[in-house]
């Protein structure tokens, strides 16, 4: 189609650079003519002016609609008593939603818990990832049938996946023990205990982003010149001596982007403690053991019907993802310094 | 995540054409086949991938007396169909399926169609404020989904949305990842000659867009397209909080609903756990290249 444009576009005259303003035909133009050029060219010069504005239109609009106002006006919420029965009557009570929550054990305790599975989940998740990535970028038979593989966890939704686990984590009859039991260990009762919750939640979340992760780390693999390896192995590097000093230096950038869309998500982590407990309830089991920042949030607002509260937790959440992205960028910056002085 | 955004994106690759299996030289030359062990981890590994799956489908093919007891079962019973049923009807399941598609198409469509417009924009039109504006986008990719939702939910309060699709449809429009993700590929794989010599013969920037952009994105608008489905598909948390179990749900409200105690027999449970899944798999089955090669291409801008 677009070959039309060219073709067409080809003979204009002079040759290089193809006036923009169709060319006056031999004849003298009427006062009809005249105008319709006329007119035609204010047209182009609008199209050409605010064409772009009109491009970007649809997605500025719903952008501000539902994701900036929402954004700003959950800071504004978060000022005031909002019940979810009644979210139009707001009562200005300044920073105490903030400042009981200072006070709030459950609080600390979520944010406890979301740290502790942020780091059970995404520290064994990219690990992995990193080594299957690796075994992946060998020549293989039917590569594409373990890509795909290994990706099918993460077409399967966190609610069906968390239900599935939820039996294997059985304590009675889960697939788990029993495995457990072969190898002479008693039923663990992984629901209840507070490190063996976390650590099955955590569980549910490698089992499905590891193969994603993976499939990234691979992709970066493969963009690593072949060069570097052939002056590496020329230098009597062994393989283990290869991925150390040259796919993992390659790599880094995308390490630290799995890691910053790890670290978001872990913050987030929502669907599988909730599942994960029974009745779906969002306590995170009776003791809290499992409850994290966005299990809280939701009990608050959506059970305790505490908006306000609930808008607090949001940008609470919110600041500790802009310290760990501050955190992360220092970081950064620092190994790119070190490298530059080795 | 690097924040400067680059040109560099190797691009034409986007189409389901193989990505080349890598092609490592060891010193003598010879490419790096991979070992026994190798095989061995990977089947493993996909072994580990794919047996909840696997299991999902036995449990739902057996009764809850079964599930209960020791050993677990390993091979599929007869009671599939009988479950299959029970979860299509009970909870919900078919509602919800058929919700979800409308859901995922629509939400899949308006991204693709909004993002490849504002990432043409920022790909090859001159405008006032383009850097900030992009910068602003990228920006946003950062910002957790929960630090909008109490606004939102009294924004469809206020519109009497809950409970109604579209209330779950119109957030997932704004999808920066998406305009980025047109814009990088906008960048190399459309020529500015082209929409040059379309400017030249007096089309108007719609015309460019219909028969210049539209056709130079499609691998790209494919690939978004799928990921988009993908995420629409299992998107969890907000549509618990804007739809009901008995209302309009989508597969993750009702699989929630089941999850609750709604019903209490496991193996049901398992069936409507692979009514939801199977549309997905069934779809990676068919297009797992092209999506597998999706993410990997997207992953490569970062």
């Amino acid at each position: 189609m677009a070959n039309q444009y060219r073709t067409t576009a080809a003979p204009q005259g002079e040759g290089a650079a193809a006036p923009r303003v169709p060319k006056a035909p031999p004849q003298e133009p009427g006062a009809k003519e005249l105008k319709a050029r006329a007119w035609r060219s204010r047209r182009y010069r609008w199209d050409m002016k605010y064409s772009p504005y009109a491009f970007l239109a649809p997605f500025f609009l719903f952008f501000l609609a539902f994701g900036l106002f929402p954004l700003l006006y959950t800071g504004w919420a978060s000022l005031h008593r909002v019940s979810l029965t009644d979210p139009n009557n707001m009562e200005w009570i300044g920073f105490k939603n903030f400042t009981r929550l200072l006070g709030d054990e459950f609080f600390w305790n979520a944010l406890k818990n979301t740290v502790t599975i942020g780091l059970l989940s995404t520290v064994p998740q990219l690990v992995m990832a990193l080594g299957i990535a690796h075994l992946l970028n060998y020549k293989l038979r039917g590569s594409w049938f373990f890509r795909v593989a290994v990706l099918t966890p993460y077409a399967t939704s966190v609610a069906a996946a968390t239900l599935v686990f939820v039996l294997l984590f059985g304590r009675d009859y889960g697939m788990i023990n029993w495995g457990l039991g072969l190898v002479g260990i008693d039923n663990i009762d992984w629901k209840n205990g507070t490190f063996t919750s976390q650590l099955a939640v955590s569980t549910i979340v490698i089992w499905r982003w590891t193969g994603y992760n993976a499939l990234i780390y691979l992709a970066a693999m493969q963009s690593i010149p072949n060069d570097l390896y052939e002056s590496a192995a020329l230098d009597g590097a062994s393989r283990w001596q290869q991925f150390w000093h040259v796919t993992l230096p390659s790599l880094r950038p995308t390490i630290l982007f799995t890691c910053v869309v790890s670290t978001i998500g872990a913050t987030q982590l929502f669907g599988e403690p909730l599942l994960f407990n029974d009745g779906a309830s969002p306590t995170g089991g009776p003791d809290h053991q499992f409850q994290t920042l966005g299990l809280y949030l939701y009990e608050q607002g959506w059970v305790n019907l505490h908006l306000g509260r609930a808008s607090a937790i949001a940008w609470a959440m919110f600041l500790i993802l802009l310290v760990i992205a501050a955190v992360n960028w220092l970081l950064a910056r620092r190994l790119r310094k070190n490298e530059g002085r080795a | 995540m690097s924040t400067t955004v680059t040109d560099k994106v190797p691009t034409g690759q986007l189409e389901s054409r193989p990505v080349k299996a890598p092609s490592r030289k060891s010193k003598a030359g010879k490419t790096l086949y991979g070992g026994k062990w190798t095989y061995l981890v990977l089947i493993v590994v996909t072994v580990l991938s794919l047996f909840p799956l696997v299991w999902t489908a036995i449990a739902a093919s057996r009764n809850n007396e079964r599930l209960a007891q020791t050993p677990p079962p390993f091979w599929f019973g007869g009671n599939l169909f009988r479950n299959l049923e029970i979860a299509w009807t009970d909870a919900n399941m078919g509602t919800a399926l058929l919700n979800t598609t409308i859901v995922a198409t629509i939400a899949s469509a308006g991204t693709v169609f909004i993002s490849t417009l504002a990432g043409f924009a920022f790909a090859k039109l001159r405008f006032r404020w383009k850097n900030f504006l992009l910068f602003f986008v990228i920006a946003t990719m950062m910002v957790p989904p929960q630090l909008s939702v109490v606004p939102l939910y009294m924004l469809i309060a206020e519109l009497s949305w809950t409970d109604q699709l579209q209330a779950v449809i119109f957030p997932f429009f704004v999808c920066a990842f998406g305009v980025f993700f047109m814009r990088q590929y906008l960048v190399q794989a459309l020529p500015n000659e082209l929409v040059e010599a379309a400017r030249v013969d007096g089309a108007s920037s719609w015309r460019v867009l219909w028969h210049v952009v539209f056709p130079a994105a499609r691998p790209a608008m494919a690939v978004l397209g799928m990921l988009t489905f993908v995420q629409a598909w299992n998107d969890f948390f907000w549509p618990i909080i804007a739809l009901t179990q008995n209302g309009s749900p989508t597969v993750q409200v009702a699989l929630t609903g089941l999850g609750r105690g709604y019903i209490p027999d496991q193996s049901v449970i398992m069936a409507g756990a692979l009514l939801g899944t199977l549309p997905l798999l069934i779809a990676f089955v068919v297009f797992g290249k092209q999506i597998v090669g999706g993410i990997m291409q997207g992953a490569v801008k970062g």
